[in-house]
């Protein structure tokens, strides 16, 4: 068997050992080019995925597979990491002497994504979850003496173990039914039973918790708020896009929709985290717990992608899941730049940002238009794809909701832009910020309007990766 | 055809280019930042008009085709064409561009940010006008939004309600309606995928398949609502005073003159186009609802002190009889419901650009604080003049051709409802000569000695714009030998793929 296919996962296990040793050898001023290193590798990684995107393995006898399914969502994986990793720039100097920890953690919660996109095997996304998740843990309480970030970590934790189990006991339930965990072999040996359906009930609610769908989205607020920014935006972008794939792959193959129809219970699940998360993001003042409220409602229209279950619907997921990664991260690195000068992450703390850096308002403000979906940022072409696969399989009302939920969304996020323009401020330095993360907010930038207006690129290869569910 | 030159990119993309070029200008050189954006209005409008004159109305149709494969799974193509209908408007936008950047000359803060979004919403609306893709349609119609919401809340006046209130109350609004629209849009397209057998975004394409009557009472009535919103149709108008108050004079202008007849264009070009039967089924609601327009908001005129709301809901009022020419269906009424676009686009730019400069210069805009002005600003007076003749229809400017083209179509069609709208051109005549009477005529009044008359950049828009009102009054043939090919040529293909036809 040809393991070469398997090199990225490899690589980059070795590279978050290699991130903790550099922590004994490169103690004191040398912490300064662990993220250098990281950046460097995963690049290098990212590099590898691309170059093999088309090629295709089935490991283990379908337990692990790479396909170009897997190949995309490692790519966003990496693409996620290496601008957070590049954005985050002066604010890890918070971590003082743990800077090497805290890059090898990001690694290894990219690895678990890593896997659970590409796994074909029920117990394998599940460690791929845990390894993800309990990185996850610690990083949100990575700042020690932070109250909140203690906090964070610590609900993080309880109800992340919670839903776990909840996962996992609906895994149970299909292996009893099915007697195998290949996903690939499932769906051939079930029947329709009520436990079948409790079982998806019980996996809808797992991956549910951790896409922070309504009603499983009460941890996500108080966690985004409270885990220094980095790790939000990684937890907001990559966490929720892992959750994505290993959906995708269980419901689309292990579970057709003849036996339960599962996507009306999806539909309505989306349509009511679209509506809850918009309306509560409407009178939120903190943009960093604004944007989390904003992350649920966006976890909602990708879930209408799933609902579709269609050739749009699905392109839709891919293509909003990767766009999104652009769009909030940028918005995720203004405001870590904002709170790195002010200290604050709220909205007053925005105030005058258009004269005092313009282009930090002008990337701002894109970002959160296409998170809002209006056109000609990346955001319009997700949001299209997504509800043309509804409306095509029926979900018209489900269309209407999202679209108006979205133009709603509008309001608030214009109240970010309002404050950045007319807003008055006492400070009128300029924020100066290090080389990468300039890099990386124009990338964000960038991305987002050129996907935008010429989405064809990005839309081929989402038709490629969704190739094998249709 | 007549040239490889893709003339039409070019006129959409210059002033983009030359916002562009502004982003990249310094913040606190004003005056070629104020060049750069005239220099590139001013080349649109030429390119603009070289396309009018070049246009070939012996063939009519779509000409200057441009036409690039762009998002294949969607069947999306970067579509660009012109025909009858939309090239007049094209010019409008052009025209009321052109002048809006004379219009703001003595813009002093911000001036980068003023134009450089002045400049991406003109390409914007431009783009509405001149595409033929469904999909690029869209992107260009809420393009313009947002930029609109900046430049009200950074340079509106705050009056009777906030610039930030009137700012959010239009994005919102407008927004709100495009949601509307945009599953409207949705549902259409994969409805005629699921006919055709293959994606398409081009109108043309769309027009030709015949979709069962229900669907297509559902999607018109999603578009009336969208479109119907942006061209403040009654009861969805409330956004537009306010909106018109709190924004700066060149978004009034922009706003009021052309980003309102993308409602109407929308209408004729997708709706009625594309969905006959749906056209048919509700076009008796939008006449009842017209009257609402026309009639209502005239009266609200009659109480307004504020110069900004008495145009803001006199355009309300206007754009009732564009609804109703819509509504009738045949030939003459599209053809003057476009012309009454037209006409209302340049009057009401007109308005909104003296208006503003006389609030420029006194700071208050009560009909109440003022008298006399003519005997101060006799430039400005005639400019209030020509915009308030053509406002209420006078024989000689535009707006005349377009108010008798549609009552002469309609009046066949809706005899009650067209008996009562022609009462609002009555209406029109009492506020607007009333307050045109009370501020520019009577006693001179000192405290206005210190007011300077039109002179240089301000001239601009009086010429360009009244040349217009006048020329097209004059010589209507100029403007409508255009509308009546293109609203030809679409009701023709209507009737030739419905069989037995319906009109």
């Amino acid at each position: 068997m040809n393991y070469s296919l398997l090199a990225p996962e490899m690589l980059i296990a070795l590279t978050g050992l290699l991130l903790l040793i550099s922590g004994l050898i490169l103690a004191g001023r040398g912490q300064r080019i662990v993220g250098i290193i990281s950046v460097s590798l995963l690049v290098a990684v990212l590099l590898l995925v691309v170059t093999r995107f088309t090629e295709s393995a089935v490991y283990f006898n379908g337990v692990y597979q790479v396909d170009t399914f897997a190949n995309f969502f490692k790519a966003l994986f990496l693409i996620a990491a290496i601008l957070v990793m590049l954005s985050a720039g002066k604010y890890t100097e918070r971590f003082e002497q743990k800077q090497s920890e805290f890059h090898a953690l990001m690694v290894f919660a990219t690895l678990g994504m890593m896997v659970m996109a590409a796994a074909g095997d029920l117990i394998t996304i599940y460690i791929g979850l845990e390894l993800m998740t309990v990185s996850f843990y610690i990083l949100t309480a990575y700042l020690l003496n932070d109250e909140a970030s203690s906090e964070a970590g610590l609900k993080y934790l309880i109800l992340g173990a919670i839903s776990s189990a909840i996962l996992l006991f609906g895994m149970s339930l299909v292996f009893a039914l099915s007697g195998t965990t290949v996903i690939s072999e499932i769906a051939g040996q079930m029947s329709r039973q009520p436990a079948l359906i409790a079982g998806i009930i019980l996996m809808i609610v797992g991956f549910g918790f951790k896409i922070a769908a309504v009603p499983f989205h009460m941890w996500a607020p108080d966690i985004y708020q409270g885990a220094p920014i980095p790790v939000t935006t990684y937890l907001a972008v990559g966490s929720k896009a892992a959750a994505f794939a290993a959906l995708l792959r269980i419901f689309m193959i292990a579970l057709p929709l003849n036996q339960f129809n599962w996507s009306l219970v999806l539909a309505i699940l989306a349509a009511i985290t679209i509506i809850v998360g918009n309306l509560i993001a409407l009178n939120q003042t903190n943009v960093k717990r604004m944007l989390a409220y904003s992350s649920i409602a966006q976890a909602g229209y990708i879930l209408a992608g799933l609902v579709a279950a269609n050739a749009y619907g699905l392109k839709g997921v891919l293509f909003y899941a990767m766009l999104y990664v652009f769009c909030n991260t940028g918005a995720f690195a203004v405001a870590t730049a904002v709170e790195t000068d002010t200290g604050s992450t709220d909205r007053a703390a925005f105030n005058a940002l258009g004269r005092r850096s313009p282009m930090l308002a002008a990337i701002m403000t894109v970002c959160l238009l296409s998170l809002a979906g209006i056109p000609p940022m990346a955001g319009f072409a997700g949001k299209f794809y997504l509800f043309s696969g509804a409306i095509q399989a029926g979900y018209l009302w489900l269309a209407f909701i999202g679209l108006l939920m979205s133009m709603i969304s509008v309001y608030y996020y214009l109240l970010v832009a309002k404050a950045m323009y007319i807003g008055e401020s006492e400070r009128e330095d300029t924020i100066d910020l290090r080389l990468p993360a300039r890099f990386a907010l124009w990338v964000c930038m960038l991305a987002t309007i050129l996907i935008g207006v010429y989405p064809a690129p990005l839309s081929n290869l989402a038709q490629i990766a969704i190739q094998m569910f249709l | 055809m007549m040239s490889s030159l893709p003339i039409l990119s070019l006129t959409l993309f210059i002033p983009i280019l030359g916002a562009i070029v502004i982003m990249c200008l310094p913040a606190d050189r004003h005056k070629p930042i104020k060049y750069v954006a005239a220099v590139s209005t001013l080349l649109s409008l030429l390119f603009s008009l070289w396309t009018m004159i070049n246009y070939d109305l012996t063939i009519g149709g779509m000409q200057f085709v441009e036409r690039i494969p762009w998002i294949a799974d969607l069947g999306v193509n970067y579509a660009l064409g012109v025909d009858g209908i939309s090239l007049p408007l094209l010019l409008l936008t052009n025209l009321i561009g052109f002048s809006a950047v004379y219009a703001s000359w003595h813009t002093a803060a911000r001036v980068k940010e003023f134009f450089a979004l002045l400049l991406i919403l003109i390409t914007g609306v431009m783009g509405t006008f001149v595409t033929t893709d469904l999909f690029i349609f869209f992107l260009f119609y809420e393009v313009v939004v947002i930029p609109i919401y900046l430049l009200v809340i950074m340079f509106g006046s705050s009056k009777r309600v906030t610039k930030e209130y009137a700012g959010m109350k239009l994005t919102i609004y407008l927004l709100i309606g495009s949601a509307f629209l945009l599953v409207g849009l949705i549902a259409l397209f994969i409805k005629a995928q699921g006919i055709l057998g293959f994606p398409s975004m081009d109108i043309a394409t769309l027009a030709k398949v015949n979709y069962p009557v229900g669907f297509q009472i559902f999607a018109y009535v999603l578009m009336a609502f969208g479109f119907g919103t942006l061209l403040s149709m009654f009861p969805f108008h409330a956004w537009s005073p306010d909106g018109y108050a709190g924004a700066p004079t060149a978004v009034s202008m922009i706003h009021a003159g052309v980003l309102k007849k993308i409602g109407g264009y929308g209408l004729i070009r997708i709706g009625l186009f594309i969905l006959p039967l749906g056209a048919k089924f509700i076009a008796p609601i939008i006449a009842v609802l017209a009257i609402g327009n026309v009639v209502y908001a005239a009266f609200i005129c009659l109480s307004q002190k504020d110069l900004k709301y008495i145009v803001g809901y006199s355009s309300v009022s206007h754009m009732g009889y564009v609804l109703i020419g819509i509504a009738a269906l045949n030939i003459i009424s599209i053809n003057g419901a476009v012309m009454m676009m037209f006409a209302h686009g340049v009057m009401a730019a007109l308005f909104f650009a003296m208006i503003g400069n006389l609030y420029e210069k006194s700071h208050t805009r009560n009909v109440s604080d003022f008298g006399g002005l003519a005997h101060q600003m006799p430039r400005l007076a005639f400019g209030f003049m020509l915009a308030g003749l053509a406002s209420l229809g006078l024989p000689g400017t535009v707006n005349f051709i377009g108010e008798f083209t549609i009552f002469v179509g309609a009046f066949g069609v809706y005899r009650v409802i067209s008996i009562i709208a022609i009462t609002g051109i009555i209406l029109t005549a009492v506020y607007i000569l009333r307050t045109l009477g009370d501020i520019l005529f009577g006693p001179r009044l000192e405290k206005w000695d210190h007011l300077q008359d039109l002179k240089g950049p301000e001239m601009v828009p009086l010429i360009v714009l009244g040349s217009a009102i006048l020329i097209g009054g004059i010589l209507p043939f100029t403007v409508m030998d255009f509308i009546n090919s293109g609203a030809g040529q679409l009701l023709s293909h209507i009737a030739s793929i419905q069989i037995g036809g319906i009109f």
